[in-house]
């Protein structure tokens, strides 16, 4: 490597090399395809230019409109609490399955099979009509006395309802997430942390944990973005204040279903880049130590048995 | 310490292992391991792969179960409270407390990779004995320094060479000040122009009087570092003394088969 190269010298090449300029193939059909695809994106904005269905003046009236900017508040409320309420949900019942105790297995299994196995609109119109089901609720010694009792309509309102609605279904898809995160991390994690006298919750939160969520992490912000537009479904509590009813409430009262159905798309489109950009960076954050290092020293080969002499013993227990 | 006028003339063991067995479902891994070392001794363990050898190590810190027997670290019954006669499991926090007090180190390393290398030696310190992140890092630093990587102290696991990985390793081990050290197969998951380096620390680390169990395919670290040597084969010991006797002169037929092998 040293020995300076002789004989090709000043070639252009790096470092007396002559590199390789071999002539490419050609790819006819790429440019056809590339053409198609241009000619097409030429039409579509030629129609989103020129077709007056659009009523462009209607989205810009609206886009900004009190109400509009109202409802989006709601969305964003109503997506962040919901999936906060998962997160904290789906992480206990990743922990249960992974529990001693066969009856937090049970349970954790039952709730992921339950959840994802109900339709979520029908769970929303559930949390709706659960003060017909259950009038008051009672604080009090199970099947003793009475300590406290509250009209269930006055606790859960159309928002928690929505809120808790959305929350308990996507914990249940946050669970089976959280749980292949777990599993993806070495057991060897675990050892090394209960050699050195660590207790299982440190364990988990310190060691397990921040190396599963950079498997937890992409399909999270996919449930995220998901959940974003699963709001739209909160008519069915009745919750009204969220972007797609009102936009629609606005297109029934003015007779302009497409420009209001735009308005509410573009913000769907802004919040989900948003999220997006938050991702990004947490992504970054939990990648730590792990993605994108920059290989410094020496790169070395992963780890072999290194005994070929004892291979003929044939017994294979490290 | 009422026994501390005859300590000079038989030392009281710091590890007991006494007539252990360790089953697999229907395989007998380990059938009646009697073993002990005393202070600041050098013990190593070699033999075939599937000999049982680093699932007794693994046992002395509990993360495998004994089957049957008894693990004694300074008089302290490991994973178990003797009651009567009776034994009771202790709970995981006595269990930790137990570890705390025996460093390990590990084929593959394990290091943890979402922390740099002084981020691993001062886990243990500030989490489990609650040191504050200053002392803490005071020490790991003399640690890196002492296993020759006081300028690595800022890179991530994945940055370094695996016997750079190793050394760090055993800075986070000894970082508990434990009072045992187990090293499983230290260096086998290295190339050949690492080991070196690692062994080096660890003969260091045996100059300084540490206690240590070492599993290992190293002969020339067992002649010169051991105290003691044990051959293992199928669960039992076959033969143990001194490590330069039993490399010279082995008397079982299974040891003088092995020893040309890797020899």
């Amino acid at each position: 490597m040293s020995t300076p190269a002789r004989g090709v010298q000043s070639s252009g090449g790096a470092g007396g090399v002559e590199l390789i300029k071999a002539v490419p193939v050609r790819h006819p059909g790429r440019w056809v395809g590339a053409a198609f695809i241009l000619l097409f994106v030429a039409l579509a904005i030629q129609s989103l230019v020129t077709n007056k269905n659009f009523r462009w003046d209607t989205v810009g009236k609206y886009l900004f409109d009190v109400l509009v900017l109202q409802s989006i508040g709601w969305t964003l409320l109503l997506t962040v609490s919901s999936m906060v309420l998962a997160i904290a949900l789906a992480i206990c019942l990743a922990f249960m399955r992974q529990s001693d105790n066969p009856l937090f297995r049970y349970v954790a299994w039952f709730w992921v099979w339950f959840f994802r196995g109900t339709p979520v609109y029908t769970q929303l119109v559930f949390w709706g009509l659960v003060a017909v089901l259950f009038p008051k609720i009672i604080i009090g010694v199970p099947f003793g006395p009475e300590w406290f009792s509250v009209n269930t309509e006055t606790v859960i309102t159309a928002l928690v309802g929505a809120i808790v609605g959305l929350g308990l279904n996507e914990s249940a898809y946050l669970a089976e997430i959280f749980r292949a995160g777990l599993k993806s991390v070495d057991n060897g994690q675990m050892e090394a942390a209960e050699a050195l006298g660590m207790r299982r919750s440190k364990i988990m939160w310190r060691i397990i944990l921040p190396q599963a969520m950079r498997v937890i992490v992409p399909p999270t912000g996919n449930e995220t973005i998901g959940m974003l537009k699963t709001t739209s479904l909160v008519l069915a509590i009745p919750f009204t204040l969220d972007l797609t009813f009102v936009t629609n409430t606005i297109a029934n009262r003015t007779y302009l279903p497409i420009p209001l159905l735009i308005v509410a798309a573009i913000w769907y489109l802004v919040i989900t880049s948003v999220l997006m950009v938050g991702q990004y960076y947490i992504e970054r954050h939990f990648g730590k130590g792990v993605d994108n290092v920059m290989k410094a020293p020496v790169k070395e080969k992963p780890p072999a048995t290194t005994d070929p002499i004892l291979k003929p013993r044939g017994n294979n227990l490290a | 310490m009422p026994d501390s006028t005859y300590k000079a003339a038989t030392p009281k063991p710091l590890v007991e292992i006494q007539g252990v067995h360790k089953f697999f479902g229907d395989h007998h891994v380990l059938k009646g391991i009697d073993m002990t070392v005393n202070p600041g001794e050098v013990s190593v363990i070699i033999g075939p792969s599937g000999s049982g050898k680093s699932t007794l190590l693994r046992c002395i810190n509990l993360l495998e179960t004994l089957s049957a027997g008894r693990i004694y670290v300074h008089n302290d019954l490991i994973g178990y409270r003797e009651v009567n006669g009776k034994l009771h499991d202790l709970n995981t926090k006595a269990i930790a407390a137990q570890r705390r007090e025996i460093g390990m180190v590990f084929q593959r390393f394990n290091l943890f990779p979402h922390k740099t290398a002084l981020q691993n030696v001062i886990e243990a310190p500030t989490q489990v004995k609650r040191q504050s992140k200053a002392a803490a890092k005071l020490k790991a630093r003399e640690l890196l320094e002492m296993v020759g990587l006081s300028d690595r102290a800022n890179f991530y696991p994945a940055q370094l060479s695996g016997g750079q990985q190793q050394r760090v390793a055993i800075a986070r081990a000894l970082a508990m000040e434990p009072e045992l050290m187990l090293f499983d197969e230290p260096t086998s998951a290295l190339d050949p122009e690492l080991v070196g380096d690692v062994l080096e620390v660890m003969k260091n680390l045996a100059k300084s009087g540490m206690t240590m169990i070492v599993v290992t395919h190293e002969i020339g670290f067992a002649r010169e570092v051991g105290d003691t040597l044990t051959f293992m084969d199928a669960g039992v010991v076959v033969e143990s003394g001194n490590p330069r006797e039993i490399i010279a002169n082995p008397q079982h037929a299974r040891t003088k088969e092995f020893l040309s092998r890797v020899l």
